[in-house]
């Protein structure tokens, strides 16, 4: 923590950043974003196992684009996530200094080839149970697994934090938007909610690194990453393609194999 | 005064199952409470803080019909869904006092101008049984928005949790009196206590009319901006609250058949003020933010002498990017106090 | 057939290879099931899966997406694109506890009228043997409870 408050003065310092987005104590035990301007405050960033939420989502709002080149302190999540917004040139790698903290010390991933390399030796970090859960619901006859997400979604309000909390979830108008036509009916009914959750899977199929941050979000705890890490894992299955590895990949869902292979089309 | 215990107060919530009604009432379900149909009264729950969502579902739900069409035989059938049916009887229990003051707060607001009928009818079959607090959180700040731990507005009976898993019962209205006499003897009179022994401390550290006063004069004070860098704009904190209750009116159907429907929707949504014309007044999180705390503290209390907020602290725990309204009002309180006491010291 | 359930097919066609086959197929008086409805496309790559939920929705049994098969495309690589986002909507459809054996997909060109009759009467048969599109209809399309 020490190193990354250490860091932080010495980036704002210099003027090589703007802003420092990060961690820093929250209500009761929780942590909350913070934006450190000044380095009299770098005091503020903690960093430790409670940081989960992806940060990268704020690399696009433009009250904080204003403040100026910013730093964040990623977590290996976060870094897949700068590469594939990198990929779907969102990004340059000089548009953000990455900060990772390493057994109390800071790393400063400033190109494609230090964060691609920082990405290979950093598997997924999604919580170990999902999985599991993936494979239970895999496991489950297509009636039980209609009931499950059934249920699931029967909770879900359309308040999408999911969507304000994923960083790949940067279109600044969302298919649920529009209304000429209206894919994505508005009320939460169960209508409404399959369709919003089977385009927002759709729409993150391949590109869906599992920091989480949706299943976090989510107020009324609805396991929103099962669904978006399987549209991803159908992908990496079928063609052979992971996100959030190199900053140069083609989009998968963009472009294809002549000889992609399928067994039920007639 | 009037008690009972936590086992008769089962067989009681049994009884109002069995009595037709609909009970709705705190039970777990993915590791958070909500309130919810109760079919076996074994599984509500008494050891907790606060429901993830407030029960005001209850009178304004998330989808609600408010007329469907149906062409048969040539002819265009209308059902207007305003008229009609009673909808059926419901006990809510286990809300908080501030859940209490929040349906009577959403229902009279729903009765302005124009009263709304839909809402109207809801109030009128709901029953509220509600749970004084015995234990509060970080989050809460009840008494900052003249409201308590142990207070009755709203309610129609209020029990209080106090020794050996007993509660006191206050019976406050006609409707309340009806349910409790409905089975009697599950209830016995004991001796007199003082309530405020059994209730949650919290403390009060700011003071909801003060702030509407410091507010009116801070629309452009650029305090707004900071305070709303991390709000991600999503609609958690609206869909939670007991108070909020803006909504949208969908038109879903064909030429054959369909629905109007009335749906929750939240001023945080950067579409939510977006006109045709492509001008949207709100452009910013920070003007939506700011007219979230003003709209809720300042233009309710001004125009509807109603206050947007009771608070259940909801709104903070909900909020993935932690967004904790009670620390923001009184940061917002102490730097407009400052501002004022500048602008008087240069005067 | 015993019962008397005649299901609706929506058919979502690619207007260079598909259509003209189904075209083929009237012009060579071939009989075949009345059930389905086309949708004409210019290509396969313009249909959105949400356009299938939608058929779902406003009543369709079945649906059935057919275009130009792979390198015959009238637009090189529309095919293609398609074929890969079919191949992951399936499944994720079946993940969501959707039958996905009520969609058929097909590449019929514009030469096999035969074929677009056999696929139509095929599906036609197989939606039969399910039951009417029950699990959308009744739960995953409620409006209100």
């Amino acid at each position: 923590m020490r190193a990354l408050q250490e860091k932080a003065k010495e980036l704002l310092e210099s003027g090589k950043v703007g802003v420092i987005i990060g961690y820093g104590n929250g209500s009761g035990e929780r942590v909350r974003p913070v934006f450190v301007r000044n380095s009299a405050d770098v005091a503020k960033l903690v960093s430790d196992n409670r940081c989960r939420l992806n940060l990268s989502t704020y690399l696009f709002k433009p009250e904080l684009k204003k403040i100026g080149r910013p730093a964040i302190v990623a977590a290996p999540a976060t870094v897949k996530s700068i590469i594939q917004l990198i990929s779907e040139n969102q990004l340059k790698s000089s548009d953000v200094v990455t900060l990772v903290v390493e057994d109390d010390a800071v790393v400063e991933l400033g190109d494609n080839a230090s964060l691609e390399a920082y990405s290979a030796s950093h598997p997924v970090v999604f919580p170990p149970f999902a999985r599991k859960e993936i494979e239970t619901i895999a496991g489950m006859s297509l009636q039980e697994r209609f009931k499950y997400w059934q249920d699931e979604l029967s909770r879900c309000f359309k308040c999408y934090a999911c969507r304000a909390a994923c960083p790949l979830c940067y279109c600044e108008r969302c298919i649920t938007d529009n209304n000429r036509p209206q894919w994505v009916c508005v009320p939460s009914h169960a209508q409404g909610n399959f369709e919003w959750h089977m385009n927002r899977a759709m729409h993150l199929a391949g590109r869906c690194i599992e920091c989480g941050s949706c299943t976090i979000a989510c107020p009324v705890g609805i396991p929103i990453g099962l669904l978006t890490i399987e549209a991803s894992r159908i992908v990496e299955q079928e063609f052979g393609f992971r996100p959030g590895l190199r900053c140069d990949a083609p989009s998968a869902l963009s472009s294809f194999k002549v000889d992609d292979k399928e067994s039920f089309i007639v | 005064m009037t008690f009972i215990t936590r086992d008769n107060l089962l067989v009681f919530l049994r009884s109002i199952i069995d009595s037709g009604k609909e009970l709705y009432a705190p039970q777990l379900r993915a590791e958070k409470i909500f309130f919810l149909p109760v079919k076996d009264v074994s599984s509500v729950v008494f050891d907790y803080v606060q429901t993830v969502e407030s029960p005001k579902e209850l009178l304004f739900p998330k989808v609600e019909r408010m007329l469907s069409y149906h062409y048969v035989d040539g002819k265009m059938n209308v059902t207007d869904c305003s008229r009609g049916q009673k909808t059926a009887d419901r006990v809510l229990f286990g809300s908080r006092p501030c859940d209490a003051i929040g349906l009577k707060t959403l229902a009279e607001f729903f009765r302005q101008d124009i009263p709304d009928t839909f809402v109207q009818r809801r109030q009128d079959s709901l029953t509220v049984v509600s749970m004084s607090c015995a234990g509060s959180d970080e989050n809460c700040f009840c008494t900052s928005v003249g409201a308590g731990p142990g207070d009755s507005t709203g309610s129609d009976v209020l029990l209080t949790p106090v020794r050996d898993k007993r509660y006191l019962v206050e019976c406050l209205t006609e409707k309340g009196k009806f349910l409790v006499e409905s089975e009697k003897e599950l209830f016995d009179e004991g001796e007199e206590i003082n309530k405020e022994e059994y209730l949650t401390k919290l403390l009060q550290t700011f003071s909801h009319k003060e702030i509407a006063g410091k507010l009116s004069g801070a629309f452009n004070n650029p305090i707004w901006d900071e305070a709303s860098l991390r709000c991600l704009g999503c609609g958690a904190c609206a869909y939670v609250c007991p108070v909020c209750s803006c909504f949208d009116i969908q038109d879903e159907g064909n030429s054959r058949k369909g629905d109007r429907l009335r749906c929750w929707d939240s001023c945080g949504f950067a579409l939510f003020t977006l006109h045709t014309s492509g001008h949207n007044p709100r452009p910013t999180q920070s003007t939506r933010w700011r007219q979230r705390v003003m709209h809720k503290f300042s233009y309710m209390p001004e125009r509807y002498n109603l206050l947007g907020c009771v608070g259940c602290g909801r709104c903070s725990r909900a909020c993935p990017a932690d967004m904790n309204l009670k620390e923001e009002l009184n940061a917002l309180d102490h730097i407009l106090e400052e501002g004022r006491q500048r602008v008087e010291e240069r005067q | 057939m015993e019962n008397s359930f005649e299901p609706k097919i929506v058919a979502f066609v690619c207007n260079w290879c598909t259509y003209a086959g189904a075209d083929l197929t009237g012009t060579s008086r071939t009989k075949y099931a009345t059930n389905v409805r086309i949708v004409r496309f210019p290509c396969t790559g313009r249909i959105d899966y949400n356009l299938l939920l939608k058929a779902f929705e406003q009543g369709a049994d079945g649906v059935i997406v057919s275009g130009c098969h792979p390198n015959d495309c009238h637009y090189t690589s529309g095919n293609f694109h398609a074929r890969r986002r079919w191949i992951v909507f399936r499944q994720m459809m079946e993940y969501m506890g959707i039958d996905m054996r009520r969609v058929k997909f097909s590449w019929v060109s514009a030469a096999e009228g035969a074929k677009w009759a056999e696929i139509v009467n095929e599906t036609v048969q197989e939606i039969c043997d399910l039951d009417p599109s029950k699990e959308f209809s009744e739960t995953a399309i409620q409006k209100v409870a």
